[in-house]
């Protein structure tokens, strides 16, 4: 093998945050072979990751298409409000869950609307809906956490009983995979995703080519609320109750994880592979730093600076190219 | 001793000589025309001066100093000020921050010193106001809510709000004014005249440069051709000295034949340009359309294109009447290619394959999946017929030269396969390669039948390549010329109003 042939993958945009990712659970495990580096570690790593993974792919998209999404966190939180209302309701598991991602996605829908219609930044929709969202969570819920029976819903992220060991994972990471590999396809391989790249890239040169930008965003943002209903069905699987108060900065770790994936807040950049790898390095940063003893607040600076670190060295990587 | 003396100033960018030993006297109290077709090194002249760029060799004396500066703060310090063609303002601050932007009166060490401050800003607005003016700028007044010709005035009081202004450069100040705004302004240059101010003044309108200028320099291909005193001239000879040589040029015209019309355009207005424009376009035909920068032949493609608002009028295209969006008229078969390739005309970072392929996506998988390998086998085989230098389909768009560039984006057309093509100064700024390799393609089109509008400031390249041209000037696109019937000169004339 030659240089020559190692070059694509050496600009791969995910290499960086791969790199990271193996670097970080070396040293973790180096620090505590013990615990850390055992099976069940990854698998509950992966659990955790389930919830700001699925969140981070719809981000991803939304971020390609060169805008943002603040209310994610509301969003995951009134999907749980939404599904343990509908059970307590008298609805099926699979009722209920539709109802909490079909509300997750209008969210989304309206905010691709208010950006098309009223031409405000996402940024200021998404803040203004970030708060409506959370306001209708704490008012359908009465500003508690809602108590249901999960009729099932809950074994989506249930520890695999050993019966059905060949699973490896709960379903919830499953799930998470499956939708990293429908929206990798997506911006790839589809019409739809090269609009998508366009409009981020530069919406100019979008609408001089005939993309409907518009309704490109709607989509976008439609899509990127499905991702929040689904990681909402998620985090209602592991609590087993809605609750409104859930989720809160959310957004922040979500954003996190695709700019270390190489996604960048200008649009047009960003990879599905790189959130995950993202979104895998919080969660590692976070088990290593508990299993190392670390407190929490060392934890927060820690990955602060590994997400500042990991900005400048792509920027220096990209700076060479 | 005059003003300002230039000797023997040279300028290179690159491979392009810009500047080639240009001379140039200007006394003080005169306004001094400088003029010159698009590309003949007056914008360079202009720029040097004003300290935003260093000559490579002569010499600029100022008052009979030398006049070496770096940077323009240290050229307005020296009494040498501009004011651009699209004034450079803060529109949320106030008339009077905008003037002392970067010179704020300050007391006390932090503060602003508001009445010193009051005090400067009204003394250069006194500067600019016309005589016998009833309205006047408050200083308090936010910019972003004057009028065009209000910020022109603005933009000058800045440029006299610093140290005694000695040299003042005017870069066609009225391309964006109304007939009365600019009949206010050219009152306003009078009087910084008789201030004993030496105004440098550049403008495309000869009729204009007739009334208020009493010496004028002309500029082409980089070099000084001549100068005197503006009554000893006609305009009709400063068109001939602008115009110059014929610049032998390969454009290639096979035989056509024109087709039935395809695109029919009636009174066509947009929100600001065109403010009028009549054309019927055919197929196997270029049809050109000349004029002045800022006269309105952008916003007529784009308005016929539906990229900006049509406030009346028509656009008939095929059986279709009305204004539509980018999609709908690349859906009827028309493309557009955008003057700003780097704006709006590509999007860099994506790959050329990206660029290329963006609005044609189906056919290139089932069911809207695109293939990356189809994708690039399409892109290969533009490179290799436009003959596109690149190291491959995926590389960034933003690594090729202009040329290439210019011919991915005349790609997209091509390969969207339109039947009306709109093309805004294709060959802007490219090498002289490309620019045959440009026109090749667009003979070629014409003859299999395509139709092309073509807006370019070259016209050579207009009477080269079109069989009929039209000219634009401020806002309205006169009578349809056979290519045969007219010559540079014509065009020139019709476009800047000199009376022919």
């Amino acid at each position: 093998m030659n240089l020559s042939s190692l070059k694509p993958w050496l600009q791969k945009p995910w290499l960086g945050p791969l790199v990271a990712l193996i670097a970080t659970y070396a040293l973790f495990v180096a620090l505590t072979p013990d615990t850390f580096a055992r099976g069940i570690n990854l698998v509950t790593m992966a659990r955790q990751t389930a919830v700001v993974g699925v969140t981070a792919v719809g981000m991803t998209l939304v971020m390609v298409h060169g805008g943002i999404d603040l209310s994610v966190g509301s969003s995951v939180a009134l999907t749980t409000v939404v599904i343990a209302r509908a059970l307590e309701s008298g609805l099926g598991p699979g009722a209920a869950a539709l109802a909490g991602v079909a509300v997750a996605v209008a969210a989304g829908v309206i905010n691709g609307s208010l950006v098309n219609w009223l031409k405000i930044t996402p940024f200021i929709v998404t803040l203004g809906t970030m708060s409506v969202l959370r306001g209708a969570a704490k008012g359908i819920a009465d500003e508690q956490k809602v108590d249901a029976d999960p009729q099932g819903l809950d074994a989506w992220m249930a520890v695999v009983p050993p019966e059905r060991s060949f699973q490896l994972v709960p379903w919830g990471v499953w799930l998470l995979l499956f939708v990293a590999a429908l929206a990798a396809a997506l911006v790839n391989y589809t019409k739809l995703g090269r609009h998508i790249v366009a409009t981020g890239s530069n919406v100019l040169t979008a609408r001089l080519c005939g993309v409907p930008v518009p309704r490109v965003t709607v989509i976008v943002y439609g899509l990127g609320g499905l991702a929040c209903g689904l990681a909402g069905l998620l985090e209602f699987a592991t609590l087993t109750v809605g609750d409104p108060t859930d989720s809160i900065g959310l957004e922040l770790e979500v954003i996190a994880a695709v700019v270390i994936g190489g996604g960048s807040l200008a649009g047009g950049q960003g990879s599905v592979v790189g959130t995950l790898l993202g979104a895998a390095l919080l969660t590692v940063i976070k088990t290593g730093s508990t299993h190392v003893g670390l407190p929490n607040w060392v934890q927060e600076i820690a990955t602060g600076v590994i997400i500042v670190v990991a900005m400048g060295v792509d920027r220096l990587r990209q700076r060479r190219q | 001793m005059s003003r300002l003396v230039v000797a023997g100033v040279k300028k290179r960018f690159g491979a392009t000589l810009a500047l080639d030993g240009v001379e140039l006297h200007a006394e003080a109290g005169e306004v001094h025309a400088v003029l010159g077709e698009n590309g003949a090194g007056k914008s360079t002249l202009m720029k040097i001066l004003a300290g935003a760029l260093r000559l490579d060799s002569g010499r600029i004396l100022l008052d009979a100093r030398p006049f070496d500066v770096r940077g323009p703060i240290a050229a307005r310090d020296a009494g040498v000020a501009m004011v651009y063609q699209e004034p450079l303002l803060c529109p949320h601050l106030s008339v009077e921050d905008n003037v002392l932007l970067g010179l704020e009166p300050v007391a006390t060490g932090v503060f602003v010193d508001r009445r010193e401050a009051r005090r400067r800003t009204d003394a250069a607005l006194a500067l600019v106001e016309a005589p016998g003016e009833s309205r006047r700028l408050e200083p308090t007044t936010l910019v972003g809510k004057l009028s065009p010709s209000e910020r022109q005035l603005v933009a000058l009081a800045r440029a006299l709000a610093q140290s005694e202004c000695r040299v003042l450069i005017l870069d066609e100040p009225t391309s964006s004014l109304p007939a009365d705004d600019a009949e206010r302004l050219f009152e306003v240059v009078g009087g910084l005249k008789r201030r004993g101010i030496c105004i440098l003044y550049i403008s495309h309108f000869l009729e204009e440069v007739e009334r208020i200028a009493d010496r004028y320099t002309v500029l082409r291909d980089g070099q000084s051709v001549a100068s005197g005193t503006m009554g000893d001239t006609t305009l009709d000879r400063l068109v001939e000295l602008m115009a110059g040589r014929r610049v032998e040029q390969v454009f290639t015209r096979s035989e056509r034949t024109p087709g039935e019309p395809i695109v029919r355009i009636e009174e066509l207005a947009g929100e600001r340009l065109p403010r009028s424009a009549t054309l019927t376009l055919h197929r196997g035909e270029v049809l050109g359309i000349a004029g002045l920068l800022g006269s309105g032949r952008t916003e007529l493609l784009r308005a016929v294109f539906g990229l900006d608002e049509v406030r009346s009028g028509k656009v008939r295209v095929g059986a279709f009447v009305g204004p539509a969006s980018p999609a709908r008229r690349l859906a009827e078969g028309v493309g557009m290619l955008s003057e700003d390739r780097k704006q709006e005309g590509l999007a860099e970072s994506l790959s050329l394959t990206d660029n290329l392929t963006l609005s044609r996506l189906d056919g290139l998988g089932p069911f809207g999946v695109v293939l990356p390998r189809r994708a690039q086998a399409v892109t290969r085989s533009f490179i290799e017929r436009l003959r596109i230098r690149c190291r491959d389909p995926e590389q960034p768009a933003r690594d090729l030269s202009g040329g290439n560039q210019q011919k991915l984006a005349l790609a997209r057309l091509l390969y969207h396969d339109v039947d009306v093509y709109l093309l805004d100064e294709p060959t802007r700024g490219i090498d002289v390669a490309s620019r045959a390799d440009v026109y090749g393609v667009i003979d070629a089109l014409a003859a299999r039948g395509k139709a092309v509008l073509l807006v370019s400031s070259y016209l050579p390249e207009l009477l080269g390549v079109c069989d009929r041209v039209a000219v634009m000037r401020r806002g309205r696109l006169g009578p349809v010329h056979a290519a045969g019937d007219v010559t540079e000169h014509g065009l020139l004339v019709e476009a800047t109003g000199a009376a022919g």
